[in-house]
């Protein structure tokens, strides 16, 4: 029953002390990525400059898996090329499947603690979420999809 | 009881059980689904071995049979419950039993502005064919407020039932709570507002013995599969009055008594809301998982969930960082313990709890809007049935205890 080996010191410090969970003022972009069904909600700000991701960080709540992971990707890619960022997103999303290579499991860094999450597939998309919103900004897409925030109605018009 | 003469039923019980008898894990996620005694799993098989025929419509023996079996079954529900066998409507699902109320009674009986009255607290299941209901109609929703620990009180009922009210849709007892709700009370006050009440009974009919015609309640809708049943049975039970004058809720075959090319006469209640083969393996599941439950009967399956409920949560006590949601009182939570770790999401609970071999659910436990007004995204909910045992219990709470270690935090 040992099958939650992603439970390690590198993913419970990137949860418990995370780098890049903070405000970051003046980012070129910034989008909410969210995960309605178990309720992982973060904002992704990133800087970018001639085409190299100078800076980013994260807000919002979460499980360990979806918080710690977004904090290993911001690790990953500040200092790259977009492109470059974008094409370990691929790499990262495909080891999720089981469908990258050793070496392309490599350059994930630390990343690659959550390569069992193959095996837990109601957890896959904690794991996923930083890096589909990251992918999602640079398509210039909008947060999908919006968890409502209003206060409870006094009646519901249908 | 002493703990050797408990330690001796436990044995007793749980060898009826296979997946329990022989799993090497502790199973507290019994709200969710319950597993399956032994004469439950017999009773199936022995139907499609020697009974299996189309019922309702067979001239020979063996379809005859068939029939006799699921009627059978269907007198079996009704003595369940406290009523006659002609009340009682075979279903999937608790949620087939509440849609078919809210397609067949409600589009027939709501119009514009007409008001649905829902506990807060509900289950999506009782809230979803509730906005259904009021989107078909132009009927408008309100919600009833629950206290921070999740009871319901009269006046705050009251205040919210105006002579536009119709429905009123409450579960007997909250799949996140535990707490039974007062549904005879807010009955008699939804009666005398003019309105016909509807009672959710997935979480209360496994665990407390329930008395429709007591209750006086107009629907009551629970599944057979948190009830020792297979899944894919559940039943609705509805005032015959009521039920003669509600329109079908699927067409097809079996719910007939004439057709023509321009329309149909209907059969009589309770076939006329039965279209289609019917489940028979799965009425007869569900009646030899009513004889189960009489065998032991409630009066020990709560005796047996109150107290594992009581060591549990004095356990989880002991822990600061470790949060119950509704009553301190064991004997109100009916063996639903929803709970929060400091620091720990509900989902990293589960999945480490899974790598100890204690089975629990998190999540939003489908009852969203419950969760948001409590101000909490996702809880864990560790939920009891009469065959766990201490061990469960302490495996359970011996794993709570180490989670957020594993966590990082340095206790």
């Amino acid at each position: 029953m040992q099958n939650n080996t992603f439970y390690n010191e590198i993913l419970t410090e990137h949860n418990m002390n995370p780098y890049h969970k903070h405000e970051l003022a003046d980012a070129d972009l910034s989008l909410e990525g969210v995960n309605p069904s178990c309720g992982d909600d973060i904002v992704l700000s990133l800087k970018v400059a001639d085409g190299i991701i100078t800076d980013g960080a994260y807000t919002g709540d979460g499980c360990a898996i979806s918080q710690a992971s977004a904090d290993m990707m911001l690790d990953l890619v500040i200092g790259k090329p977009k492109d470059e960022a974008l094409r370990l997103a691929d790499i990262f999303v495909r080891m999720i499947k089981g469908t990258a290579s050793e070496e392309e499991i490599e350059e994930l860094e630390e990343a690659s603690v959550l390569r069992d999450i193959s095996h837990m597939p109601a957890r896959v998309k904690c794991a996923v979420l930083g890096w589909h919103t990251m992918e999602q900004m640079f398509a210039g897409g909008q947060k999908t999809p919006l968890i409502p925030k209003e206060e409870k109605p006094e009646v519901c018009h249908m | 009881m002493t703990a050797a003469e408990r330690r001796a039923e436990d044995e007793r019980i749980r060898k009826d059980f296979p997946l329990i008898a022989e799993g090497d894990f502790a199973y507290l996620d019994n709200s969710a689904t319950s597993q399956k005694p032994s004469s439950v799993l017999a009773a199936v098989e022995d139907y499609y071995r020697r009974s299996n025929a189309n019922p309702l419509r067979g001239l020979y023996k063996l379809s005859v049979d068939a029939t006799d079996r699921y009627e059978a079954a269907r007198k079996a529900a009704g003595d369940f419950i406290g009523a006659d066998s002609g009340e009682i409507i075979f279903t999937r699902n608790a949620t087939e039993s509440l849609n078919l109320v809210s397609y067949s009674y409600a589009a027939s009986h709501l119009k514009e502005g007409d008001e649905i009255l829902v506990a807060i607290s509900e289950h999506h299941s009782n809230m979803l064919p509730w906005q259904n209901a009021a989107r078909l109609t132009g009927a408008v929703i309100r919600y009833i407020e629950c206290d921070r620990d999740g009871s319901y009180n009269t006046e705050s009922f009251r205040a919210q039932l105006t002579n536009k009210t119709k429905i009123v849709a409450m579960a007997q007892i909250s799949n996140v709570i535990g707490r039974e709700n007062d549904i005879k009370a807010f009955a008699r006050e939804a009666h005398a507002a003019g309105a016909v009440f509807v009672c959710d009974g997935a979480q209360s009919a496994p665990h407390i013995p329930v008395d429709v015609k007591d209750l006086d309640v107009d629907f009551f809708a629970f599944s057979g599969h948190k009830m020792l049943a297979p899944m894919g049975i559940g039943v609705l039970y509805g005032k015959r009055e009521i039920l003669e004058d509600m329109p079908p809720f699927l067409y097809g075959g079996e719910m007939i008594e004439y057709v023509t090319l321009c329309g149909a006469t209907y059969a009589e209640v309770p076939h006329k809301f039965e279209a289609g083969t019917v489940n028979d393996g799965g009425a007869i599941g569900l009646h030899a998982a009513i004889d189960y439950i009489n065998s032991i009967g409630f009066e020990k399956i709560e005796e047996r969930e109150n107290y594992l409920t009581a060591l549990a949560m004095n356990e989880m006590k002991k822990m600061p960082y470790v949060h119950i949601i509704g009553s301190d009182d064991p004997k109100e939570h009916h063996g639903i313990i929803t709970f929060t770790v400091d620091g720990v999401h509900p989902h990293d609970i589960a999945a480490i709890m899974d790598s100890d071999g204690v089975y629990v659910r998190a999540g939003h436990h489908c009852a969203q809007p419950l969760l948001k007004f409590l101000r909490t995204m996702s809880t864990a909910r560790a939920s009891i049935a009469f065959y766990n045992n201490d061990s469960d219990i302490l495996r359970f709470t011996e794993s709570l205890s180490g989670l957020r270690r594993k966590m990082g935090y340095a206790e």
